[in-house]
């Protein structure tokens, strides 16, 4: 009874999950004006109109290039960070570690907004590198946890050794602790793109000409339904899903 | 110099750039925030100084007052909604699903995770639309004769919401729930517990903790959150995150924008204070 109840709630629960996606997906295949019901046959018409979208490629390019540059930062910045504050005992390093994570608990609106302000006060004019800026002040607090947290004492007694024999700080770190670090640091770059590649409101609100994919897909929206803007929405899902599946085969596959 | 001088001296070159970083671009921005939070506006200049004028409108204007009730309101109801759907989806994925099946299963349910932010909310306006597949096809089995107006309400936006939180938290509580060692339920039956006392005793209790973590990420979030409460609900109430970019585009009226900001704020660290006796946000 209560087995037959569990898949019962376990089908139930896929299909509320899966419903929007499968129903985003059908109708971008949509003959028809509107990705609504009646389903008036296959096209490909929409794919084609998106692809050939010089705003929407021009976005999407935008979109990358800001997640992979701010991403690498964010990265390099917190696994410093992380490295640092692991192996040194520092007066106050709970305190930093508080500073450094703190952006996480703020709402994205807030970060965005304070930054519009601080761009505004300095008249550094809104860009992708202004919306990067942003990208990696609510990844860094990510990339410093995940690098943190991964660090052990096997990893000490590793990067101990390679000083003893009297290995630059600067070999230490690009030697053995980012080596060991490998699998987190990949985990955290990634994570950091993902997140950064769907960002939306720092991106709206911090650029100005060239914009990223989601602000882009925001300006299509004001127009209304349209199958072209279930078009784009498949295509990004088919893109972070083979992200997300090529980081499950190989990042993850090798943890114990 | 010392050793472990020169050490210290190395960890704050690695530190430094981070620091400085945080610093800048959230710590700076934020503090300017607050002392632009008590400028105001005349005609379209910004007059800085120390006025409280902004609070007072926000705690006395009923527009703003409806928009604060509006935001926690929904933000509660999508947090317990949430929680109330994502926990058995998660322990029926880490006790019913083979082991070996376990991964694929959390892989699947949290797949549409993956979908853009805003398109996520736009599929929901076709599905649950004037025209959507939800009406076309209630109404083609014969059981409403008019067509249901979801898009455009509280509702939509709760379960846009909903969709998006119950996959959140059923990776948190899975992940709680699958550190737990399976003694600790065999000790309750072995002393005489029923399957729902164990639950209810034993389990629940054991991932407090991870539930509460979930529950304050979903809150945060939810509460900040522009895009789903503006494509899903309709214009007809606003919540906080609206209002603030109300602020910004008609009026650009910085001054109360950043005052919304702050009590929006405020709200969440009353959160942080009603939760943390339980918050783990180190283990997330």
């Amino acid at each position: 009874m209560i087995r037959t109840l569990s898949w019962a709630y376990l089908a139930v629960a896929y299909a509320f999950v899966f419903l929007p996606v499968a129903v985003l997906v059908a109708f971008s295949f949509q003959d028809g004006r509107l990705p609504v019901p009646p389903f008036k046959g296959v096209t490909l018409d929409w794919y084609a109109k998106v692809l050939g979208n010089d705003d929407l490629t021009a976005a999407l390019l935008n979109s990358l290039l800001v997640a992979v540059v701010s991403s690498l930062v964010a990265l390099i910045l917190g696994f410093l960070a992380a490295h640092a504050l692991a192996r040194v005992r520092l007066p106050g390093s709970a305190l930093m570690r508080g500073v450094l994570i703190a952006p996480m608990t703020v709402s994205y609106l807030i970060v965005a907004l304070g930054l519009l302000n601080l761009f505004n006060l300095t008249g550094l004019r809104l860009s992708l590198l202004t919306a990067g800026i942003g990208h990696v002040v609510v990844n860094l607090p990510l990339c410093f946890a995940i690098t943190y947290a991964a660090m052990g004492d096997h990893q000490r007694s590793a990067e101990r050794a390679a000083r003893d024999l009297g290995a630059p700080e600067w070999k230490v770190v690009t030697l053995i602790s980012a080596p060991m670090l490998a699998v987190p640091l990949a985990a955290a770059f990634f994570l950091s793109v993902t997140f950064s590649w769907d960002e939306f409101i720092i991106a709206f609100l911090l650029t100005r000409f060239d914009v990223t994919l989601p602000v882009e897909i925001w300006s299509m929206l004001k127009s209304g339904l349209s199958p072209a803007t279930n078009a784009v929405g498949s295509l990004v899902f088919l893109v972070s899903v083979t992200l997300v599946i090529l980081l499950e085969l190989t990042v993850f596959r090798k943890r114990p | 110099m010392s050793l472990a001088a020169k050490d210290r001296r190395q960890a704050w070159g690695l530190l430094a750039p981070a620091l400085v970083w945080t610093a800048a671009f959230f710590i700076l921005p934020f503090f300017a925030m607050i002392a632009l939070s008590f400028a105001h506006m005349e005609g379209r200049e910004i007059v800085r100084g120390f006025d409280p004028g902004n609070y007072t409108r926000i705690f006395t204007d009923p527009v703003m007052l409806e928009a604060l009730r509006n935001s926690l309101e929904i933000t509660v109801v999508v947090t317990v909604i949430s929680i109330v759907l994502a926990y058995p989806l998660a322990a029926i994925i880490a006790f019913r699903v083979p082991a070996c099946w376990q991964r694929l299963a959390l892989l699947l349910a949290v797949l549409p995770f993956w979908t853009s932010y805003v398109v996520r909310s736009y599929s929901w306006l076709l599905v649950l639309g004037q025209n959507g597949v939800v009406n076309k096809t209630l109404l083609g089995l014969g059981l409403i004769a008019e067509p249901l107006e979801i898009a455009s309400t509280r509702a939509a936006t709760v379960i846009g919401f909903v969709h998006f939180f119950v996959m959140l938290l059923t990776l948190t509580i899975y992940a709680n729930l699958i550190q737990l060692s399976p003694n600790y339920a065999r000790a309750a039956q072995d002393l005489g517990a029923s399957r729902w006392q164990c639950f209810t005793h034993v389990i629940l209790p054991l991932t407090l903790p991870g539930v509460i973590t979930g529950a304050f990420l979903t809150f945060v979030l939810c509460i900040g959150d522009y895009i789903t409460p503006q494509i899903l609900g309709g214009n007809t109430e606003l919540t906080l995150p609206q209002l603030i970019m109300l602020q910004l585009g008609r009026s650009g009226n910085f001054p109360l924008a950043s005052a919304l900001s702050v009590v929006l704020m405020a709200v969440v660290t009353l959160a942080y204070f009603a939760s943390s006796r339980w918050l783990r946000l180190d283990r997330v």
